[in-house]
């Protein structure tokens, strides 16, 4: 529990994934296109990795990858993001984070 | 006394030459009866002749009007000929024409049974396969999910072509909100209950829904991700929905630039997908017979396909959901009217192209 809300909330936005996870992959593509760097900690990758896709799971995620944390806070998985963009909520709640190069 | 023996020989054509006939007759004269009799007659004959190149112009007028009015009967009768043919040609082609016309009509019908057997004989097949858990058809794998999912589709289409029917009759005759939103809240619903079943033979086999077998060749034309581009639907409804406030439009600008941004960002996770996919199928040495670790790792990376499916659905759902919270009531039964629509014409334009004559082939 400690180890995925201490990375979520240590960056703005927040992206778990697995090397493998084209869906991540897609999601990271998205928040590109909108102007905000993601911070992707692929958790295949972590000694720790098994703990915290169970952590994550328990939070409320159908898949354990991707979730997606904004400001510390859970926002989902990629349903959420997606139904959350075509609803206009996405934006303003990455507005703060946004970095156009 | 001679009988007389045929002097009328017609030639190949059976057109009697006036030359013989002439000659013919005066042999006639010459054979029958009395030889006194016959040269009298000739002479008589000869005197007439005479007589007739001796007589005024006016006299050979009035005998050639004689001639002309004998003669114009018989012209009569084939000007009369020559238009009942006409007619009777005419007749014939017009009933050549009907009759090339059923011809053509019944090849479509043939052609369009043709493919519903084939269809049938497919789902035969599989549904036989179920039975008998035997190894059927190319794939190998008798698959029932696949099966469940062809007839379910079926009646999918017939109860779509129902709902906009009903539609187009409702916004014809002015029913009240509440009865058309009824009839936009089941033609929505019918559009969820596609994407459930789609999710369903998704898992028994994605790759049958990526393929887009289970629709007609126009559809497929334009799939992405095993259905339609959200960003399309929206091109396609828009249109229709005019007259749309300020609000509206900028709300539906919005969820355009939404959708396209989403698509690109799923498309890109799928190229990434072939990408590892397609590393991992070609890894490893060439020069081993065992590719086994490689298409068992291939494996296990399909399974995201059908998360990807599933995404893309979702997108198509949460689009339709948005338009339908953008627009009136009016306007959302509108556009799933055009909707709807649009995959029937796009339907016809396979099944005419299926059955369009086949070129020419070159000299």
């Amino acid at each position: 529990m400690d180890k995925v809300m201490r990375l979520a909330s240590e960056k703005d936005v927040v992206v778990f994934s697995k090397s493998s996870c084209c869906l991540c992959y897609a999601i990271t593509i998205l928040f590109q296109e909108l102007g905000v760097t993601s911070t992707v900690h692929e958790i295949d990758q972590d000694p720790e990795g098994r703990e915290m896709e169970k952590t994550l799971v328990r939070l409320g995620c159908n898949a354990p990858v991707p979730a997606i944390f904004v400001g510390g806070r859970l926002v989902g998985s990629t349903n959420e993001v997606m139904s959350l963009h075509l609803s206009g909520g996405l934006i303003p709640m990455l507005k703060p984070y946004q970095t156009w190069c | 006394m001679n009988s007389p023996t045929p002097q009328f020989v017609p030639s190949r054509l059976g057109i009697y030459e006036p030359i013989h006939q002439i000659g013919i007759w005066g042999e006639n004269f010459k054979s029958n009866g009395n030889p006194n009799t016959s040269t009298s007659v000739i002479v008589e004959v000869d005197n007439k002749l005479e007589n007739e190149s001796e007589t005024t112009s006016h006299e050979m007028l009035t005998a050639s009007n004689n001639y002309e009015q004998e003669a114009s009967k018989p012209i009569d009768k084939i000007q009369r000929r020559l238009a009942q043919n006409r007619e009777a040609a005419r007749k014939s082609r017009l009933r050549k024409k009907a009759y090339v016309q059923q011809l053509e009509n019944s090849r479509l019908k043939l052609i369009q049974l043709e493919q519903e057997l084939q269809r049938a004989r497919q789902q035969g097949l599989y549904m036989g396969g179920v039975l008998e858990g035997s190894h059927i058809g190319f794939s190998g794998t008798v698959n029932s999910g696949i099966a469940a999912f062809e007839m379910e589709y079926g009646r999918w289409v017939d109860v779509q072509h129902r709902q906009i029917c009903e539609l187009r009759t409702a916004l014809n005759v002015h029913i009240s909100d509440i009865e058309l939103r009824i009839l936009v809240e089941s033609g929505i619903g019918h559009y969820f209950e596609l994407f459930r079943m789609k999710s369903t033979v998704a898992k028994a086999d994605v790759f049958y829904v990526i393929s887009g077998v289970w629709k007609t060749s126009a559809e497929r034309f334009f799939s992405w991700i095993g259905g339609f581009r959200p960003s399309e639907l929206l091109k396609v409804l828009v249109p229709q929905l005019d007259p749309l406030t300020e609000q509206q439009i900028l709300e539906v600008c919005n969820l355009k630039q939404s959708c396209q941004q989403a698509e690109d960002a799923l498309s890109q996770g799928m190229e990434k997908l072939q990408e590892t996919v397609s590393s991992t199928v070609a890894g490893g040495p060439v020069d081993e017979v065992s590719y086994i670790p490689q298409v068992a790792t291939a494996m296990e990376k399909l399974e995201a396909l059908v998360s990807f499916v599933n995404q893309a659905d979702h997108l198509r759902q949460e689009t339709l959901q948005q338009m339908s919270r953008i627009l009136t009531t009016r306007q959302a039964a509108r556009g799933l009217l055009a909707l709807g629509e649009y995959f029937h014409r796009l339907r016809a334009l396979s099944t005419l192209w299926a059955t369009r004559p086949p070129e020419p082939s070159l000299p």
